[in-house]
């Protein structure tokens, strides 16, 4: 497939969004939320969210035709990704509401925090079951596709919760993440390696001998049926060289997990704000990296119908 | 993954489809053209070119001619391919689609795209296991082959024309159009008969068009005469089972 700008950049700015309000949930309900970075940073995961809507309408051809997407939810992710993401940012937007109007005196709503995880992990469910669901990509139809959606968002939002606290002077709160910020990319290293692991042993099912239906032990095509390309030659070819994807696939797993595992070992000893900004930063160009290698790995059987132009 | 809720697909009365015949296309891509002239003209269009005059012209097209090669020397066919939509009985482009712009007619099967509900998102070409969809990037939709649904009942042609334009195209009659439903339908013959089969039936689409395949022809003309030697011949001795020359009948057996 050909990774879309506008979709790599909602996945991956929404799952942050996403894993930072479960990291100041969970510091809510365990008593250790940050006293004056709360509302900033709710804010801030609101405007991220917002961000990543703005970017996943760059992907429409007919974007002011949005609304009529809500309508299949009884069969498609994608309309249930539309309805669940505005009520989503509704919620982060109120709770961001009520944290700046309550100030540091009021008491932290346990039931709204439990909501917004809640919120947080069923977004995350929607968007990888866009993927998940087509059962012909085999890269992506699976289980682990939504495991790393989420566990990926995790480890972004803590790191970004982190990095965003020192930034808003509670270097308190980040010392008291970094080490969930730490295991949480650590875990997002793991799942991801697994379906790595996954997709390089995969055999696909369909063959030119099944999309033609011709039985003979040698089939190839001589002619698409045209010389100058067709959405079908745009939309599902990555266009990189093996190089390149190999380099994509190293690159990313050191950028979004290994330096910034080694950062924040570095933060959770020394306190170093300095080591926090550089994990999310180095973690962001990462999983900028592996959404678009996510895309991009993803052999669509369609391709076998395209394979020589004369 | 799998969905274990997915409903069964519901089976329609009336399910209309093509059924291409390999044995006889010749891959002269006129039912190419002559579906891009209909439909570019009609209520499925129009049909953008865009650069059609440059270096790489590129348009939105709702059937291609593709070419193959199958085995190996001295064994080699080449196979034309002519490929659209192929309706399938379970479309798996329709239920992803978030807008519903994409359907499936209950009344005859053919799966259709509703161009002003469409939105553009590429969902249901992705969808596609037969990459049958294409995005048309000046009117920003998703377009596709509709069967030529707005000929195929237009009750002011004659009943003849009353078929998709690439049907009625092809001079090698190597399509065929009909209800694969109806028992007695010449594509349900066709298939039944002929060996008919699907694109892709590891996905479980059941596409409704359906390929008829290509069967080598042996020649019934009698091979060159076994154990031939010029001297025999010129003795006027006789190969086995062979006619003396001049007996009348070599003229013909040497066709």
């Amino acid at each position: 497939m050909k990774p879309a700008l506008s979709i790599i950049l909602f996945t991956t700015i929404a799952g942050a969004a996403q894993g930072m309000v479960v990291a100041l949930a969970l510091a809510t309900l365990a008593g250790i939320a940050p006293a004056t970075a709360l509302a900033p940073m709710l804010w801030a995961a609101t405007g991220m969210l917002l961000v990543a809507l703005v970017a996943s309408f760059f992907h429409l051809g007919h974007p002011l035709r949005a609304w009529r997407t809500v309508l299949m939810w009884r069969t498609s992710w994608m309309s249930r990704e539309v309805i669940v993401l505005p009520a989503f940012i509704a919620l982060v937007g109120g709770w961001a509401l009520l944290a700046t109007l309550a100030q540091r005196d009021a008491v932290a709503p346990h039931w709204l925090a439990g909501m917004a995880i809640v919120g947080a992990v069923l977004l995350w469910y929607c968007t990888a079951m866009i993927y998940a669901c087509i059962r012909f990509i085999q890269e992506w139809a699976h289980p682990l596709t939504v495991v790393n959606y989420t566990t990926l968002g995790l480890a972004s939002g803590f790191v970004t919760a982190g990095a965003l606290a020192v930034m808003a002077g509670e270097p308190g709160f980040a010392s008291d993440i970094a080490p969930w910020a730490l295991a949480a990319t650590a875990l997002a290293w793991f799942t991801r390696a697994l379906s790595l692991r996954r997709n390089a042993r995969l055999k696909p099912k369909s063959t030119t001998q099944t999309a033609t239906g011709i039985q003979a032990a040698r089939v190839v095509q001589k002619s698409m049926g045209m010389t100058g390309g067709s959405f079908n030659t745009r939309e599902f070819f990555h266009g990189a060289s093996a190089h390149g994807m190999r380099m994509a696939r190293t690159g990313f797993q050191v950028l979004a997990f290994a330096l910034p595992i080694l950062l924040l070992a570095w933060a959770l000893l020394s306190g170093s704000a300095l080591a926090w900004l550089l994990a999310l930063g180095s973690q962001a160009a990462g999983l900028l990296a592996e959404r678009w290698f996510f895309f991009a790995q993803a052999r669509h059987p369609q391709n076998i119908y395209y394979q020589a132009v004369s | 993954m799998n969905n274990p809720v997915q409903p069964a697909p519901e089976t329609l009365a009336k399910q209309l489809a093509l059924v291409i015949d390999l044995n006889v296309c010749v891959g002269c891509h006129a039912c190419v053209t002559s579906c891009k002239e209909w439909n570019t003209s009609g209520a499925a269009g129009p049909l953008t070119d865009l650069n059609a005059y440059g270096e790489r012209p590129t348009g939105t097209f709702f059937n291609r001619v593709q070419t193959f090669e199958a085995d190996s020397y001295p064994d080699t066919q080449t196979i034309h391919f002519p490929k659209s939509c192929l309706h399938c009985e379970d479309p798996p482009c329709v239920p992803v689609c978030p807008t519903g712009a994409s359907y499936k007619r209950k009344s005859d099967g053919i799966v259709l795209v509703d161009y002003d509900k469409c939105i553009g998102c590429k969902y249901c070409s992705w969808a596609c296991p037969y990459g049958a969809r294409e995005f048309d990037e000046e009117r920003k939709v998703m377009t596709k082959c509709t069967l030529c649904v707005d000929r195929i009942y237009d009750e002011l042609l004659p009943p003849q024309d009353r078929k998709p334009a690439c049907v009625k195209a092809c001079p090698t009659g190597a399509r065929l159009f009909g209800d694969v439903k109806d028992p007695d339908s010449e594509v349900s013959q066709a298939i039944r008969e002929r060996g008919g089969y699907q694109l892709m039936p590891e996905w479980e689409t059941q596409p409704a068009n359906h390929y008829l395949p290509r069967q080598i022809t042996l020649s019934t003309v009698p091979q060159a005469q076994p154990n031939f030697r010029l001297g025999d011949f010129l003795n006027g001795e006789p190969a086995s089972g062979k006619h003396k020359p001049g007996s009348g009948a070599m003229e013909k057996d040497a066709r």
